[in-house]
């Protein structure tokens, strides 16, 4: 085990370092003079340019530029941005309400996602099973900017059961909302995947075996169904979380939360690549770790991972 | 009719479970022409698709969208990027199927060109991103070794970058104009992984079979043997991830527009999020496009479903 995750995290350090350098190439130079950019349309004396490249470490190679970067990343110095306020100050407000936004989403889609996807799986082919597969369907098809508004429209304006706008009071009550709209897509994922897992997984020997020992079906279902059927349910959710992130920035920008999604959306509409690059290097490495935490997870459900040598 | 009640009476009286046999009836067997020539994996797949109603409904759907997106200007008569203001906010009617807009746009005829960013955004993104994660994952699980270790690191990388936002950077990027075919491109660069993750896992699955080693004795080079025995293998599940990957894609394009990242055509998105300020007086401006989005979307979700089924015999049993 302890090998295991020692070997996890080396497999991560080329990962995080490959993307950051992505990021940084495709932030600072396919978009052509970044000095030019900060100035506008103004037009800069060649000492003030030579001065601003200098203090920006513009002046020297791609690749000493990035390690400069990483270098004070990795010490969580992530710059200033053009209102000079420093970038990690403005996330760090941000980053409490986009993470409690993610974590009731992800709590939405996985505890009804299961509990849809078992009962699915379970009773595959009758009325039941059809209608939430239409759900799934449907939901999936349409965009979750559509749900939102729908969602925001018929519950915050028609019927004013929720907030319309969340703003600075980003409760967990508040919150439930947006986090609902957030997770349905990933929903419909968990239920289909679910679904087909438990379908494979109920008709296997062993789940066979559990019956004619005179195992309950409650407890057939709870032991050796759903233990072996989450696996690749508990996967997906890690790898899910980059786009509930990507979703992050619509569903703030609908329900008005002051997230991280909100910091970068408003850095998009301003053009501030720093504001950007350090977001979504910020993002990158939850993601990275958050998967790490799922590979983990799944070597303490599936005992083969964890034997392995 | 005696002896029978003695045979009985003999057995315990517990009550036996006969499970039910699901066994072919004997005429079903006899009445197989065993002269007949095999179907292939791909005869058998079309077979069952044509007589499976979501793969007919979807590709009639898909059919009809893609005429749309090639001959818009048979359906209507104006031009989408074309405002009258004199006619800003027009309920339907009076020659506007569906009204205009704030800007005086035709609605209906907006929706119809909206049609050609998507496809044509989703099925460019759909090629390249099938192209590249083919070959790298072919590469990956056939050549082995450090190339593979190369590779799989690479693939994560681009993994790590979701692909809203990997987008996002590159867009900001490339601050001054963005054409259809660019953003597809940009789409493609971070959608390709699960393709190649699959290609992958199917090529490490195939290449110490049999039939490849008995290729190999028969003096067939690593190539060929690539390309005509293994590839074969990951096709099918490729050409699913495939199709749902084009409504991804679509989905993505429109969720890049809405947030004001758009190409500068018209585009369902964009159309969407112009929508959003008068949802309260007029909600169905934002209903048309969300509507057209989501049957596109549906219908490549569908398609992919459909072929899964007809391409794993497994699911084909019931």
């Amino acid at each position: 085990m302890i090998w295991y995750i020692v070997r996890r995290l080396l497999q991560m350090i080329p990962v995080f370092l490959g993307a950051t350098l992505l990021i940084y190439v495709m932030a600072f130079y396919a978009g052509g003079d970044p000095i030019q950019a900060i100035m506008g349309d103004k037009p800069l004396s060649p000492a003030v340019q030579d001065q601003l490249r200098a203090q920006y470490n513009l002046d020297k190679p791609l690749i000493v530029q990035w390690l400069i970067y990483v270098g004070k990343v990795v010490r969580g110095d992530f710059g200033v941005g053009f209102n000079g306020r420093p970038i990690l100050e403005q996330i760090q407000t941000a980053f409490p309400v986009t993470f409690r936004l993610a974590l009731i989403a992800v709590a939405f889609e996985t505890v009804l996602g299961v509990i849809a996807g078992v009962i699915s799986g379970l009773r595959k082919g009758t009325w039941i099973d059809t209608t939430l597969l239409m759900i799934s369907l449907l939901v999936i098809a349409v965009p979750t900017f559509v749900i939102g508004f729908v969602a925001q429209f018929v519950l915050g304006v028609q019927l004013g059961v929720v907030p319309v706008n969340v703003g600075r009071d980003a409760s967990v009550v508040n919150l439930l909302l947006p986090g609902f709209v957030l997770g349905i897509v990933s929903f419909a994922y968990v239920l289909r995947l679910t679904r087909t897992s438990i379908t494979e997984v109920a008709t296997a020997d062993h789940v066979r075996t559990a019956t004619a020992k005179g195992l309950s079906r409650g407890g057939v279902i709870s032991k050796h169904i759903m233990r072996n059927s989450l696996i690749p349910v508990v996967t997906f959710i890690g790898a899910d979380l980059g786009t509930l992130m990507g979703g992050a920035i619509v569903t703030e920008k609908i329900f008005n939360i002051h997230g991280v999604g909100s910091v970068l959306y408003q850095a998009i509409n301003k053009s501030e690549s720093p504001v950007i690059v350090s977001v979504v290097t910020i993002m990158v490495m939850v993601f990275l770790l958050t998967n790490l935490i799922v590979d983990l997870l799944y070597a303490v459900l599936d005992p083969r991972i964890r034997h392995a040598k | 009719m005696r002896s029978d009640q003695t045979a009985r009476s003999l057995r315990p009286a517990a009550e036996h479970f006969v499970a039910p046999l699901d066994e072919t009836p004997l005429q079903k067997v006899d009445a197989v022409d065993t002269t007949a020539t095999p179907r292939s994996m791909w005869g058998e797949a079309s077979h069952n698709l044509v007589r499976n109603p979501v793969f007919v409904i979807s590709a009639l759907l898909i059919l009809l969208l893609l005429f749309v997106a090639a001959f818009p200007g048979v359906f209507t008569q104006y031009d989408p990027t074309k405002g009258d203001l004199s006619i800003s906010n027009q309920p339907p009617g009076d020659g506007h199927l569906l009204g205009t807009t704030r800007q005086g746009y035709d609605v209906w005829a907006r929706v119809l060109y909206g049609t050609r960013t998507s496809l044509t955004v989703g099925f460019f993104a759909m090629v390249i991103s099938t192209v590249i994660g083919v070959v790298i994952g072919a590469f990956a699980g056939y050549v082995g070794g450090w190339v593979d270790e190369v590779l799989s690191r690479i693939t994560e990388i681009f993994f790590a970058l979701p692909l809203v936002l990997g987008a996002i950077v590159a867009f900001t990027a490339l601050s001054n104009g963005v054409g259809t075919v660019t953003i597809a491109l940009i789409l493609a660069l971070f959608g390709w992984t699960n393709i190649a993750r699959i290609t992958r896992g199917t090529v490490l699955s195939v290449k110490y079979q049999d039939f490849v080693t008995a290729s190999t004795a028969l003096g067939a080079g690593r190539l060929t043997n690539l390309a005509k025995h293994v590839l074969p293998n990951a096709i099918a599940p490729v050409i699913v991830t495939a199709t749902v990957n084009l409504g991804v894609f679509i989905v993505a394009q429109s969720t890049l527009a809405y947030l004001g990242l758009g190409t500068g055509s018209v585009s369902w998105g964009g159309d969407i999020s112009d929508a959003q300020p008068a949802l309260r007086n007029n909600p169905m401006m934002l209903f048309y496009p969300s509507f057209a989005l989501a049957i596109c979307v549906l219908s490549f979700i569908m398609l992919g479903d459909a072929v899964r089924d007809a391409l794993d015999p497994k699911a084909r049993k019931r």
